[in-house]
C-alpha cells in the first residue's frame, strides 16, 4: 500500500516551502518533494527577497537565514547606447530594521527555509520527480514518482513544481504557455571584492543596492536587466519575453554578454569573475494567465500559478504569500474534512483578495500593452537620453534654443499626438 | 542472523573542487559533500547480500555532524541501521589514528550484534590511500580482502566467504575465513535508484551518534590529530608536462595525423593480435 500524507507538497521553492513550513507548524503530515539534489540547486531567481511575506511565515528571519545584503538603494537605469538617465532611491530606513528587502543567493537560502520546515516535521525528499497527479473519481488523490515503488497518497496535493508546471497542465489547468506568456532570463554570478563592491556601488559595509536595468540592456526588446550586489558577489542578469527574443532573432547568452560589454555596466563588473551561470522561465503573462488554481485534492501556487508581478519584479514573495494561503486552506479544509473543489477554491478567493491577487490585476494589461507597442523601449528610452544630453550639454546655445530643438526633434505635431498617446496609455495600464 | 557493517565516509565532491593555489590543499568548503562513491558500492553490495542470506545491515562513520547527510544516503540505498562517531577529540585523524577509532565503534556495535562481515569503499576520493579498511581489519585481528569485485559465496555456519579479488590481469579467486573485511572496487555492482520507500525511511531516520566518551576503553592518546603519526610535510600539484605536438587543421585532419602518429609507435601494440 502507498503511503499516505495529509498533504504532498510538489517543489521545493519559496512557494512549496512556505506552504510545507506551515502545513508541518500545524501538525499535519506532510511531504515535499524535489527534484534537484537540493532545494534551491535548480531554483532560479535575480535575487531580491522581500522581508514583509517571508516574516509572515518565518518572523525574524534575517537573524539567522543566509542573506547577502539588505538593500538600502534601488536604481532604475534607462539606458541607450551610450549613455543612460538614471532614478534612484536610497533610504537608510532600509539599512536598519525592520528593513525592506534583501539580495539572496538561491542556492543557500531555498536549503536553509527548507531546513526549517524539516525542523517543523516536513519530510522531504531530494532527487525525485513527480511525473503525474493520480487522479481517481475526478479527484487528485496523490502524486506518481519515477521512483521504484513511487506512487504516493495524499488528501491534497500542491503543485509548487514552478513556471510550465507540467503537472497543472496534465490536468487541464492551463494549455502550453504562449511565447509572450513566458521570458526567459540569463544570469551570472560574478565574483569581486567586498571593498570593491561597495567602493562601486557608493555603500556603506554590509549595505547592497539594486539597479534595474532597461532599455538598450535587451537592445530595445520588451525585458529587463538587473545588476545586484550580493556579500562578496555581483548577480547581473538579463530577460526578456520569449516572443521577443523570437522575433528579433536573439539568443539569451548574446543580451547577456551585450549588458556586461555595456558602456554603463562595464565600470561596475570590471575584474569580476564569473563563478556560475544560470537560465530560467519567469512566468510573465500576468493576471490573464493565471490558470484554474483549485480543483478536487489540488491546489496551485507560486510560479505554477503564473504568480510574478513583472513590473515590480516581485515573485518570490507572492510565492510564499500564496504558499501560506493554500497551506491556511488546507487546514480548514481539513477540519471539514472536506477536499473538494468547492471547499479548497477558498484559496482561490483569498488568494485574489490578498495583495497576490490585487496587484496582479493592477497590472494585467501592462505586459501585453508593453509588448504589443514596442515603441517604449525601442523609442522614447533613446529619445529621453537625448534630450538629457542636449539640455545639460553646455555648448553656448540658450536653454530657450535647446528647449526648441528638443521639441523640434520629437518630431512632427503628428508624432508628438502619438507620444501624448502612448503617455496616457501606459498611465492607463499602470494606475 | 548476518550482520554487515559497512564503513563510509562523507567526502567534498573531488569532480568539482577548488584548490587553494597558494597551499595546494583543497578548498573543502568550494565542493558539496557526497557519499564517498565506493562506499556507496559498499552498502549496496551489503544490501544485496542480505537480499541472499537475511540479516541486517548497518554503516558506520566518522565524521563531523554534517556527516549524517551520508548515513542517510546509505538508507536510501537500503541500510537498517546508521551509527556515527562525532567528538572533536577525533579530529586531523589520519589513516591510522581513524582505523582506531572506528575499530572502538565497530566493538561497540558487536557488543549488541555480532558482526560477521564488514565492507568498505576501495578507497576515499579525498583521500586516495585505502588503507582504513585493511587498518581495522587488522585491529580486529580479521583478514583484509582488498580490491574485491564479486561475492561469491557467504557461509555464515560454516563460517567461510568466497570472493574473487581484481588483479591487473585478471581476478583470483579467495576462500577467507569469516568475520572478514572486505574492501570493494566500483565494478562490483550498480547502485540502483532508490525506492519511495527507502527514501521515506531516510527522511525520517535518525543514526545513532556517539561521542569519544560513549566509547568505552579507549585510548585517547591514539585519536586524532595527536594519534595520527602522518606528516605532511609538503604538497605541490605535479608539473605540467611540457612540449609535445600540437596538430594543426580540422578535426578530420587532426585524427587522420594522430592515427599516423600512433601507427608509427610499434610498441603500443605488442601483444595485440
Amino acid at each position: 500500500m502507498p503511503e499516505k500524507f495529509d498533504a504532498i507538497v510538489v517543489g521545493a521553492g519559496p512557494a512549496g516551502i512556505a506552504c510545507a513550513y506551515e502545513l508541518a507548524k500545524a501538525g499535519v503530515s506532510v511531504l515535499l518533494l524535489e527534484r534537484g539534489e537540493y532545494p534551491g540547486s535548480k531554483n532560479v531567481m535575480g535575487g531580491v527577497l522581500y522581508r514583509k511575506m517571508m516574516e509572515e511565515v518565518i518572523p525574524d528571519f534575517h537573524k539567522e537565514a543566509p542573506l547577502e545584503r539588505p538593500i538600502v538603494e534601488q536604481r532604475f537605469m534607462m539606458m541607450d547606447k551610450s549613455s543612460a538617465v538614471t532614478f534612484s532611491y536610497k533610504g537608510l530606513e532600509w539599512a536598519q530594521e525592520p528593513f525592506n528587502n534583501f539580495t539572496v543567493l538561491r542556492a543557500k537560502f531555498d536549503q536553509w527555509f527548507a531546513g526549517k520546515a524539516v525542523e517543523k516535521g516536513a519530510l522531504l525528499v531530494n532527487e525525485t520527480v513527480v511525473l503525474e497527479c493520480i487522479v481517481e473519481n475526478g479527484k487528485v488523490v496523490g502524486v506518481r514518482t519515477d521512483r521504484p515503488d513511487g506512487e504516493l497518497r495524499a488528501d491534497v496535493v500542491v503543485l509548487a513544481d514552478g513556471v510550465n508546471s507540467l503537472l497543472a497542465k496534465s490536468l487541464g489547468f492551463h494549455k502550453e504557455f504562449r511565447p509572450d506568456e513566458v521570458a526567459l532570463a540569463t544570469m551570472e554570478i560574478l565574483k569581486l571584492d567586498k571593498k570593491l563592491i561597495e567602493d562601486r556601488f557608493n555603500l556603506e559595509e554590509g549595505q547592497g543596492c539594486t539597479i534595474e536595468l532597461f532599455g538598450d540592456a535587451t537592445k530595445g526588446i520588451l525585458g529587463t536587466g538587473f545588476l545586484y550586489t550580493n556579500k562578496d558577489t555581483l548577480s547581473i542578469g538579463v530577460g526578456s519575453l520569449l516572443s521577443g527574443l523570437i522575433k528579433h532573432k536573439i539568443k539569451p547568452y548574446e543580451l547577456m554578454e551585450y549588458v556586461k560589454k555595456h558602456p554603463m555596466i562595464r565600470p561596475y563588473i570590471q575584474g569580476a569573475e564569473p563563478q556560475e551561470y544560470l537560465a530560467h522561465l519567469i512566468p510573465e503573462g500576468g493576471y490573464r494567465s493565471i490558470p484554474k488554481v483549485a480543483g478536487a485534492g489540488v491546489l496551485v501556487v507560486g510560479d505554477a500559478a503564473q504568480l510574478v508581478n513583472a513590473i515590480h519584479r516581485e515573485g518570490s514573495n507572492m510565492a510564499m504569500t500564496s504558499g501560506r494561503i493554500a497551506a491556511e486552506t488546507i487546514l480548514a479544509a481539513k477540519e471539514r474534512e472536506d477536499f473538494s473543489e468547492e471547499s479548497l477554491d477558498l484559496y482561490r478567493q483569498r488568494l485574489m483578495s490578498s495583495f497576490v491577487g490585487q496587484d496582479m490585476k493592477k497590472y494585467k494589461d501592462s505586459t501585453h500593452h508593453f509588448d504589443k507597442f514596442p515603441q517604449y523601449f525601442e523609442q522614447y528610452i533613446p529619445m529621453m537620453n537625448k534630450a538629457m544630453s542636449q539640455m545639460l550639454t553646455v555648448d553656448g546655445s540658450s536653454k530657450w534654443e535647446k528647449q526648441k530643438k528638443i521639441w523640434r526633434d520629437i518630431g512632427t505635431a503628428k508624432q508628438k499626438f502619438k507620444i501624448a498617446r502612448d503617455i496616457y496609455r501606459a498611465w492607463k495600464v499602470m494606475k | 542472523m548476518l550482520h554487515i557493517v559497512a564503513c563510509i565516509k562523507q567526502v567534498p565532491d573531488t569532480k568539482i573542487i577548488k584548490m587553494n593555489p597558494k597551499t595546494n590543499t583543497m578548498d573543502r568548503a568550494s565542493a558539496p559533500a557526497i557519499l564517498n562513491p565506493y562506499d556507496s558500492h559498499a552498502v549496496e553490495e551489503a544490501v544485496r547480500l542480505r537480499s541472499r542470506y537475511g540479516g541486517t545491515v548497518s554503516v558506520l562513520t566518522m565524521g563531523p555532524p554534517p556527516a549524517v547527510k551520508a548515513i542517510k544516503k546509505c538508507i536510501e540505498i537500503g541500510a537498517d541501521e546508521g551509527y556515527m562517531i562525532t567528538d572533536r577529540a577525533f579530529a586531523g585523524a589520519d589513516t591510522l589514528a581513524t582505523s582506531y577509532a572506528l575499530t572502538k565503534a565497530l566493538q561497540k556495535i558487536a557488543e549488541t550484534r555480532p558482526i560477521d562481515l564488514i565492507i568498505c569503499g576501495k578507497m576515499t576520493i579525498d583521500g586516495d590511500t585505502g588503507q582504513v579498511g585493511p587498518g581495522i581489519a587488522r585491529r580486529l585481528d580479521m583478514p583484509p580482502l582488498t580490491s574485491v569485485n564479486k561475492v561469491v559465496e557467504l557461509n555464515r555456519e560454516e563460517g567461510y566467504a568466497i570472493v574473487h579479488r581484481k588483479l591487473e590481469d585478471g581476478y583470483e579467486v579467495i576462500r577467507s575465513t569469516l568475520p572478514c573485511l572486505l574492501s570493494v572496487e566500483k565494478e562490483i555492482n550498480d547502485v540502483p535508484y532508490s525506492t519511495m520507500t527507502n527514501m521515506l525511511r531516510a527522511a525520517r531516520y535518525q543514526p545513532h551518534i556517539w561521542s569519544v566518551n560513549d566509547l568505552p576503553d579507549i585510548d585517547k592518546t591514539q585519536l586524532g590529530l595527536k594519534g595520527s603519526p602522518t606528516i605532511v610535510s609538503s604538497v605541490w600539484a605535479p608539473e605540467k608536462p611540457k612540449g609535445g605536438t600540437q596538430l594543426e587543421g580540422n578535426p578530420q585532419e587532426q585524427v587522420r595525423q594522430l592515427i599516423d602518429i600512433l601507427l608509427e609507435r610499434k610498441e603500443l601494440f605488442q601483444g595485440v593480435t
